[in-house]
This record gives structure tokens, sequence and C-alpha cells, in this order.
């Protein structure tokens, strides 16, 4: 049950990542990015599927858990992953304020200056 | 130190390995230790950038001759495994020496090596401080790590070891056309690893092991049930953005001509390779099946892939943007080997891989050394370079025959095996593509060879013999060495490639390499 | 934000987030907590010294440069990895040090790697925090 609800949450993340991603303005990418991340975390967490309340330590005396406990893997992976997309978040705010700074627009459409509109045509003859 | 560690009286074989590691294992783990080791050394000495190049250079040369001793050893003896902290595979994390990795992580190591060699006279102090060593040895790290690791995750780690690394050589300089491509760039690459984790995560939902050799154990069993066909696809298009084929690669041309050309030379050398090498596992190793079926959507992208790539490098002016479509029609072809998948077309891939990194990698050194000659990088203005700088003709007539594949260069015997193998496999129109782009890259190459160095500058004034560094010119020299060899003796490189394609095909034997008591429950 | 009051209590509450961040550290050797999260904390007692005593105070309070501080806890975790070599087991391999009498903890080289960790992440979400800050005094 609460797997489909979160599948669906999933699903609306992706969305509005997407939606975020496709616009023109880096700030709207920028926050596309860490939505798309947090979709891929949160899916992470799913696909690992959810057990409440039992959290995966095992009791002083014993080598073995005594009962199935929730599965630490995946929560590694999303931790590992957080710390990664928070790092290159980071850089990418970074990033994009100097961008916003030196280039003086926000638009991706305007940001021509390493392929610039008018290159001119290769000689066409030797 | 099995009592020390075992104060329980547990039978911990279950486990844990009991066998003690030979020393010669270690080998396996030098390519990423010791890069790590020495970047972190370098950051501490950040106030002595004198000291940078010497020790990058040193520790680069100590991995590279241990990338070949560890090349030789499995060549000889077969391919082993080390699995990190002594738990048992599938749960400790493996490394796996298999000759496709070890032939891919020795020739990175050696185009590392010459961009290092190349950087000590090109990068300035101001460039070191800000950390271009560091960076340098970091990407080498992320790009061992990953053509060594047998663990899905690991390789997703290591993905981002060096991006964040290639971020930072990206900009390394500030200027405005930089921040320009690093924004593309960093934005593109986030989304392809963004799609790479989702991709892992729903494996490990589906298949709950991350070990590439169990996963692939597993694969049959679940193939009835599992979406398998959803996430091979998942994986071709994160690899496929990270390799830049088309229509995935806006972001190479964008960026790749915008930093220090020795950036641009470990880039186009290193990281898109890494992407054609997670597709080579992933699609042959993981999901051979599933592969098959998608064997048409690749080759299709990659006929467009080499084609649009050479076609963009025909309408540039400067160099440097030039080579970025080349790198792009380069992988393409890889594609096609791909996209055929058997034997021959595997190798052909391989051997492309190797030459493409190390004629990439040179293409856009000499560029760096075509602009210190000749002071420009637009084809309108450069002239008269053959006259002036004899060598740096000759050595880039040799590149650029090598980039279209025709002898002596090393580009000729990849595209030999993978025309061959698209005409047995009933691909003609593949082969026939292969040609074409090759046609097209002699064109483009060529215009560059008659503009910049046959032709005289429009002026009609001559070239000043500017003397070139000498660092910057031996590096070139000595990577272009492994090029002619490759063209003129391909045997050991081939017989690599082979062997190479032969365990691509054979994913069981990989799996009883890493799993010899069979898969995890 | 140079307020009389968060200039007042920001080197007091730093000096308590350092300490609270090396128990963090230390306790995860067992349980909950370790490196990252001690780093996280520490890192944030800096950033909070550079906002309210500004960031060169902060600079000098650190005495080495951040990324020199990122550097050797880089540098000690791998060397902390890389001493399995020694013992004839694979890379990153646990190594304990004989139980000292009288004292309820053991030396391992997992200690090693987990000081190494926080130090990175100290070193590297300050030298980002302090960059930041600084880009408003001006």
């Amino acid at each position: 049950m609460i797997e489909t609800a979160l599948s669906i949450l999933v699903g609306i993340f992706f969305a509005v990542a997407v939606y975020l991603l496709l616009s023109k303005h880096t700030i709207r990418i920028m926050l596309g990015v860490v939505v798309l991340g947090n979709a891929a975390n949160l899916s992470i967490f799913t696909a690992g599927r959810l057990t409440r309340e039992v959290p995966p330590v095992i009791p002083p005396d014993l080598y073995v858990p005594e009962i199935a406990t929730a599965n630490p893997l995946p929560q590694a992976l999303v931790l590992t992953a957080i710390v990664i997309s928070f790092s290159l978040f980071a850089f990418l705010l970074v990033l994009a304020w100097r961008a916003y700074q030196d280039l003086d627009t926000d638009n991706t459409e305007e940001m021509r200056i390493a392929e610039p509109k008018a290159d001119p045509l290769p000689p066409l003859s030797y | 130190m099995e009592s020390a560690s075992n104060p329980y009286g547990v039978d911990i074989s279950q486990a844990m390995i009991v066998e003690r590691v030979a020393l010669a294992d270690w080998l396996l783990v030098f390519p990423v230790a010791l890069p790590l080791l020495a970047a972190a050394i370098l950051v501490m000495l950040r106030s002595r950038p004198r000291l940078h190049a010497p020790i990058a250079i040193a520790v680069i040369g100590i991995v590279l001759v241990s990338n070949v001793a560890l090349l030789s050893r499995v060549f000889d003896e077969g391919p082993f495994a080390m699995t990190m902290g002594r738990w048992l595979p599938p749960f400790g994390i493996t490394f796996v020496a298999d000759i496709l990795g070890v032939l891919l992580a020795t020739t990175a190591a050696l185009v590392a090596l010459v961009c290092a060699l190349f950087g000590s006279t090109s990068i300035d102090l101001t460039g070191r401080r800000y950390g271009f060593y560091p960076f340098v040895l970091l990407l080498m790290t992320g790009v061992g790590g990953s053509f060594l690791t047998g663990d899905i995750f690991n390789l997703y780690v290591w993905f981002e070891v060096f991006l964040i690394s290639s971020f930072g050589l990206l900009i390394l300089g500030s200027e405005r056309a930089q921040l320009d491509g690093a924004f593309k760039y960093a934005i593109l690459n986030l989304v392809a690893t963004t799609l790479f984790l989702i991709a892992t995560g729903l494996l490990y939902g589906v298949f709950g092991t991350l070990n590439m050799a169990d996963i692939a154990l597993k694969a049959d069993d679940l193939r009835d049930e599992a979406p398998l066909t959803m996430l091979a696809t998942l994986y071709l298009v994160a690899f496929g953005m990270k390799a830049a084929a088309f229509p995935l690669h806006f972001w190479l041309p964008a960026s790749y001509h915008t930093p220090r050309l020795v950036v641009g030379a470990l880039f186009g050398g290193l990281l898109t390779k890494v992407g054609i090498y997670a597709l080579l596992r992933t699609l042959y190793l993981l999901f051979p099946e599933e592969g098959g079926t998608l064997s048409g959507v690749i080759a299709v992208v990659a006929v467009l892939t080499m084609i649009f790539g050479v076609v963009g490098a025909l309408a540039q002016t400067d160099i440097r943007r030039i080579m970025g479509f080349i790198v792009i029609s380069g992988i393409g072809i890889m594609m096609a080997g791909l996209a055929l998948g058997d034997r021959t077309g595997l190798a052909g891939t391989v051997l492309y891989a190797v030459h493409s990194m190390l004629v990439m990698a040179a293409l856009y050194l000499l560029v760096a050394l075509m602009r210190r000659a000749g002071g420009t990088y637009s084809l309108l203005e450069l002239g008269g370079l053959y006259r002036s700088h004899p060598l740096l003709a000759a050595i880039a007539l040799l590149l650029v025959l090598s980039a279209a594949g025709l002898p002596p260069g090393s580009g000729l015997w990849p595209k030999v095996m993978l025309v061959k193998s698209a005409l047995d496999g009933d691909a003609g129109w593949l082969a026939f593509a292969i040609l074409l782009s090759g046609l097209l890259t002699t064109l483009a190459l060529g215009r560059v060879f008659a503009l910049a160095f046959w032709r005289p500058r429009a002026d009609g004034a001559a070239v000043p013999a500017t003397p070139l560094d000498r660092s910057g010119l031996f590096a070139l020299v000595l990577i272009v060495m492994p090029i002619l060899w490759i063209g003129l003796y391909p045997e050991p490189v081939l017989a690599m490639a082979d062997a190479a394609a032969a365990s691509l095909l054979d994913p069981a034997s990989y799996s009883l390499l890493v799993l010899p008591a069979g898969g995890g429950s | 934000m140079k307020t009389l009051i968060l200039r007042t209590i920001a080197p007091y509450l730093a000096a308590l987030m350092m300490i609270f961040s090396i128990f963090v550290l230390l306790r995860g050797h067992n349980d909950p907590g370790g490196g990252f999260i001690g780093g996280l904390l520490a890192a944030s007692a800096f950033a909070i010294y550079g906002i309210a005593s500004g960031v060169a105070s902060a600079r000098r309070a650190m005495r080495f440069h951040p990324m020199a501080i990122a550097g050797s806890g880089l540098a000690m975790s791998v060397l902390a990895g890389l001493a399995s070599i020694l013992f004839g087991v694979p890379f990153m391999t646990g190594l304990w040090a004989p139980p000292i009498p009288g004292i309820d903890f053991e030396i391992s080289s997992v200690l090693f790697f987990d000081i190494g960790v926080y130090l990175v992440v100290l070193g590297a979400i300050t030298s980002v925090a302090l960059a930041l800050e600084e880009r408003d005094d001006e």
C-alpha cells in the first residue's frame, strides 16, 4: 500500500523535475536537478522494499538479528547518493551564480558565448 | 590474524575471505589508491605549486607501470578479483582485473601521463595553485575505478568522482566561455548520472544485489517476470548521454573547446570512452539478451552519431571545435561494434576505444601546439605552418590519417574489423556508414591540414619559426609513438582486444571468476 | 548578520558544536553517528563563526586552509585502507589493535578511516561555506 503511494509520489517528482528542466532559466533548471535527484533517491528507497519501525541493529549479545529488519542497503545507497548530489549541487550553485554574474543573463538561450551564433564558415576552397 | 579478528568462536569463512591475499593482487588497487593518495597530498601542498608537477608525473608514471604489469599478468594468467574489506562477494565491493578493464585503464594512465607532462609547461602557477594536478589525479582515480570495479553502484560512485573533478578542470581559468560551457556540461552530465542512479536503484529492487557477476547469474531466472529490457534501455540512455551519442551529445561541442586544451585532451581521451565501457559492461555482461533486442536502436544511433558528428566538424572554423565533433563521430563508430555484437565487432570496438583515447588526446594537444605556432585557432587565418614547423606537420599528418582510419595510423585496424563484422552480419548499410564517416573525417581533418600547414598564410607573410616548448612537443611525440606502433604492428593489442571481446561474450566465466561458489542468496 | 547577540554567542556556540561533532564522530564507531555527520557539524560550527565574526577570523581560527584539512583527511582514509597490505588481507579490511587493559575501546583502522572522512567533510564544506560568505562581504 505504502509502496503504491510512494511510487505515485516518485512519478509526480519526475514530472515536476522534467517540467523544470525544460525551462529556459538557469535557476529553474537547477531546481529541476534537485527535484530529479530527490525523485531518484525516493525511487531507490521504494525499490528496496519498505519495512517500518524495525531498525537493522543487532542486539549486543547476538550475531544475527532476531526478526526480519529493514534493509539497510538501500538507505546506504540513498545516503551515498545524497552526499554526492549535495556536493555536486553546491558546485552547480556557485557555477550558476558566477555564470549569472559574468554573462549577465540567466536565460540559457542567450548563453551563446561558447558557441557564438555568428561563427563564420570555414574557407571552402584551398 | 585469525584469532585476533575472531574472538567469538564463529565460523567466519561463511561470510569472510580467509585465504591470504597475495601481494601481487594489490596491483588491482593501485590505479585507484595511489592517485587518490597523491591528490590528497597535493591538496595539502597547495601553497607549494611548484612541487605539484613532479609529484603528479611520478605517481601517474608509477600507476602506468603497475597497470602494464597488471595487463601482462591478466593477459598471461587470466583475470582475477579482489573483494574489499574481506567480505565475501557479493557482499563486499569487488574489483575485477579482466582484460577489457585493464587494457582501457592502462591506456587511460598513458593518456593521463602525457597530459600531466604537457600541463607542466602549459598550466601556469595560478592554475596549479587552483588545483590542476589534484583534479587530474582525482579524474584518474575515477576513470581507473570505473574500469576496474565489479559493482554497479561503485561504478556510479566512480562516475561521480571523475564528474566532480572534470567540473573543477573545466572552469580552470574562469573565462566567460568556460562558465557558459561548464553550465551546460554540468547540467546534462548530472541528468545522465541521475538516470544511471535511477536505473541502479530499480535494478537493486529487481535483483537485490549490486555485484555485476551476481546480477549476470540471476538475470536468466528473472528474465520472464522482471522488466529487464526497461533497465537495459535506461542504462543505454544514461551511458549514451555520458558517451555523447546522438541525440544526447549536445553538451560535448558546447563545452570541450572552452577549457585549457590539455584539459580538452584529457576529456576527449578519457571521459566519453568510460561511457562506452559502461555500455559494454551493462549490455553484454548484465543484460545480453536485452542488449540484443536493443541492437537495432543502437545501430541507428551509431550511424546518426558518426555522420552527424563529422558533418558538424565539417561546418566549423575553430579547430578546437572541430576536434569536439570528431570525438562524437568516433563514439558512433564504437557504438556500431556494440550493435553488431559478434566477436570481431566487439574486438573492433575495444580496439577503437584504445585508438580513440590516444588519438583524441593527441589531436587536442596538437591543436594547442598549432595555436602556439600559428597564433590562432581559426582556419581562416592559420597557414604556412609546414614551412616553419616541419616536425609538427609530420605529426599532424600522422594523426589526421590515424583519426580518419587510414594507414599507417592506429585507426585502420579497428575500422577494418568493424567493417568486416558488419559485412559478415548482413549489415552492409552499417559498413557503408562507417566508410562514409571515414571519408568525411578525411575531408574534415585533411582540410585542417591543408589549410593550416600547406597553404601559405593569407597575408603572404612567412610564419615565424616560434620554438615550441620542449616538454609539450615531447609529450606529443610520446603519445604518437603508441599510435604508430598500433598502426604498424597491431598484433599484441589486437590479441588483447580479441580476448576482451571473447570474455564479453562469455558472461558466465566472469561470474565464475568473482563468485566461485555461485551467487549469494 | 552581525548582531550583538550572535557575535557574543557565536564563539561559545561554535566551540560547543565542535565538541559535539567530535562526540558524534567517536560515537559512530559502534552506534549511530560517524565521520560524515560529525564533519558536517564541525563545518557548520565554522560557518556560524564566520557569519558572526567575519570570514577572515574564521580562517585564522582554522589555522590551516580548509582544503589542506580536507586533503589530510583524504590521505588518512586512503592510508587506513592501504594499511591492510601489511596483513595479507584485501584493501579496506578493518584491522583492530589488541585491546588495552582497562580501556573499553579498541583502536582500529576503521576509526582512522572515519576521522579521515570527518576531516574531508569538515574541510570541503567549510571551504565552500566560507567562499560563499566571502562573496556577501564584497
